[in-house]
């Protein structure tokens, strides 16, 4: 056993998706290795712990990739320009774009009002911001349509048109970017402002040159969220768009109709895209997560 | 200088009125409307609905493979977060990536995965585990390897971040006076670590109660033996008639209600989380 009076860490870490943007430790990099390399026991824990998170996450995700190379990679580009699934993706992608740019600008808005607005009720908004996280998407479905479904009492009935897939995208990735700028501006001293203010800024000019680059790299790893959710999203819009093709029809509908007609490798081919798409996000992330550490 | 004030007084109020306006149609009043319709006819029908057997067994169901999935993510999230936290390894840092994956990934993709590798017909490991007698697929193994993919890295999220703030000076002073590695972890690391740890095993409960669209795919929804609470909202709202509506808003309505209790039990957790350290 080693008696060591001087504290030994290993470099920190931080999630790519939890700390993106928001964790701003510095990120020295702290060689101890000799007190934290791996003992026997935590070896054993490792191996235990990489077998499970194998067999429950890896080893079925690549059971992906290979179902959808089966064909070859004429029969791949081949299942993916059908022109049910090729609708599909456009829609899916079309509308999650559109989805994060509302989000840009609405969540920062309400990052915005949260941090530096004070009225009564505010909290309740706190608890309302989480709610589409923590809703079942099935239920979120459920909940959408009682206000823009057949018997809406706003007069307005957008259940199975694409109106409805936009909502639901809307619906469900409402807290990721107020949850990564919130902090970030938490940070912010209004100090800053004040001073700008004093030396004769517009509140423009105060947004545009003083809080927004502080905020950017927050809004990035918001918006990459937002539209990795909104791609991969289905709960939500199974009662609500009606998976009707060419028309409503999402990249999920698609894969899940194809694992319904047993076309496996075709189902595959089309969740490699998600798949990687979900890859490429994670790795935006930790670069952005890097790089605020790095100038923090 | 009045002027200026004024005007800022003005946007605050404009995107004040914004933001609530915005919350208010997307989410507010939504989900009072589906309170509303489930007691449209008052408590009797609700209490009625939750009476049926396939209301029970989706619940039963539904809050096993929650737990199970709890259980398992907890040890495995406390244990992965230990070894991320404190040790070095080589392929620690692409491990830290890839814990964050399913939450990444479409539960329908999630769903598809673990078919082809589970089932028992074509699945890479499924034949062999049927032929010993242990059917995942269209099974409650299946259901638990569903959800436990899906709610995986909520803890480790918020556990991780806590092993990293409070260092391992206390846990060396403990090991030096003659401490096991057991006794350390019970009485030094646990208790620091009890609050993030209740907030992910929260977090992780929510999410695996309300899991549908992997659940859809590997349990194949078959009422009083694979339907749980989600699917069961689905294939009632879907089917004709009162009664099946008021089974679909009654099942939706509690999942609402318990998302809603886990939040709020969360965010009275923040202040602690705040003033800690």
């Amino acid at each position: 056993m080693t008696h060591r009076t001087g504290v030994v860490e290993p470099p920190p870490l931080d999630s790519p998706i939890a700390g993106a943007a928001t964790n701003a430790a510095g990120r020295r990099l702290l060689r101890g290795r000799s007190a934290t390399s791996l003992t026997r026991a935590s070896g054993l824990g490792l191996g235990v712990a990489l077998m499970w998170f194998s067999l429950l996450v890896l080893i079925p995700l690549t059971a992906v990739l290979v179902q959808a190379s089966e064909g070859g990679w004429s029969a791949y580009w081949e299942s993916l320009r059908s022109p049910q699934t090729f609708a599909a993706l456009r829609l899916t992608v079309g509308q999650a774009i559109l989805v994060t740019v509302v989000n840009i600008f609405m969540g920062t808005t309400i990052a915005w009002v949260l941090v530096r607005d004070h009225f009564p009720g505010k909290q309740v908004l706190e608890v309302v911001i989480d709610i589409p996280l923590a809703l079942p998407t099935i239920v979120a479905g459920l909940v959408l349509l009682s206000l823009y479904g057949p018997s809406s009492p706003l007069g307005v009935n957008w259940a199975n048109t694409p109106v409805s897939v936009f909502l639901a995208f809307l619906f469900v990735t409402l807290p990721f970017i107020v949850r990564t700028v919130q902090p970030v501006l938490l940070e912010i001293e209004p100090e800053v402002e004040e001073a700008a203010a004093s030396l004769g800024a517009t509140q423009f000019t105060i947004f545009s040159r003083v809080i927004l680059p502080s905020l950017a790299p927050a809004i990035a790893s918001g918006a990459a969220l937002s539209f990795c959710r909104a791609i991969s999203e289905y709960g939500s819009l199974v009662l609500l768009s009606g998976n009707l093709p060419y028309s409503t029809e999402v990249a999920s509908v698609r894969i899940l109709s194809y694992i319904e007609g047993d076309k496996l490798t075709e189902a595959a081919a089309l969740a490699s895209i998600l798949l990687i798409v979900a890859l490429i996000v994670i790795v935006i992330l930790d670069v952005i997560s890097r790089r605020v550490a790095r100038y923090a | 200088m009045r002027e200026a004030a004024a005007s800022q007084t003005a946007t605050r109020w404009v995107l004040r009125v914004l933001v609530v306006g915005y919350l208010f149609l997307l989410v507010i009043w939504p989900v009072v409307l589906v309170a509303r319709e489930t007691f449209a006819d008052g408590l009797a029908p609700v209490i009625d609905a939750l009476r049926q057997p396939e209301v029970i067994f989706a619940f039963q169901l539904t809050l096993s493979a929650a737990f199970w999935a709890v259980v398992i993510n907890t040890i495995f999230g406390v244990g992965i977060s230990l070894l991320l936290v404190r040790y070095t390894f080589p392929g620690r840092r692409t491990l830290n990536a890839l814990v964050d994956l399913p939450l990444a990934v479409s539960p329908i993709v999630v769903g598809l995965s673990l078919v082809l590798v589970y089932s028992g017909r074509t699945g890479w490991l499924g034949g062999s585990l049927e032929q010993a007698g242990l059917q995942i697929i269209y099974a409650p193994p299946g259901i638990i390897l569903a959800t436990a993919f899906v709610s995986m890295p909520l803890v480790i999220r918020e556990v991780m971040p806590v092993l990293q703030e409070i260092g391992t000076e206390q846990e060396q002073a403990a090991r030096s006076l003659g401490a096991s590695a057991l006794q350390t972890f019970a009485r030094i690391t646990l208790p620091a670590i009890r609050w993030a740890l209740l907030y992910g095993v929260v977090l992780s409960l929510a999410r695996s109660l309300g899991e549908f669209g992997a659940v859809k795919i590997v349990s194949g929804g078959v009422a009083m033996r694979t339907q749980t609470a989600t699917l069961l909202v689905e294939e009632r709202y879907q089917q004709f008639g009162v009664e099946n509506s008021i089974i679909a808003y009654t099942a939706a309505f509690i999942l609402a209600l318990i998302a809603v209790v886990a939040l709020v039990v969360v965010s009275s957790f923040q202040p602690q989380k705040g003033t800690r350290r």
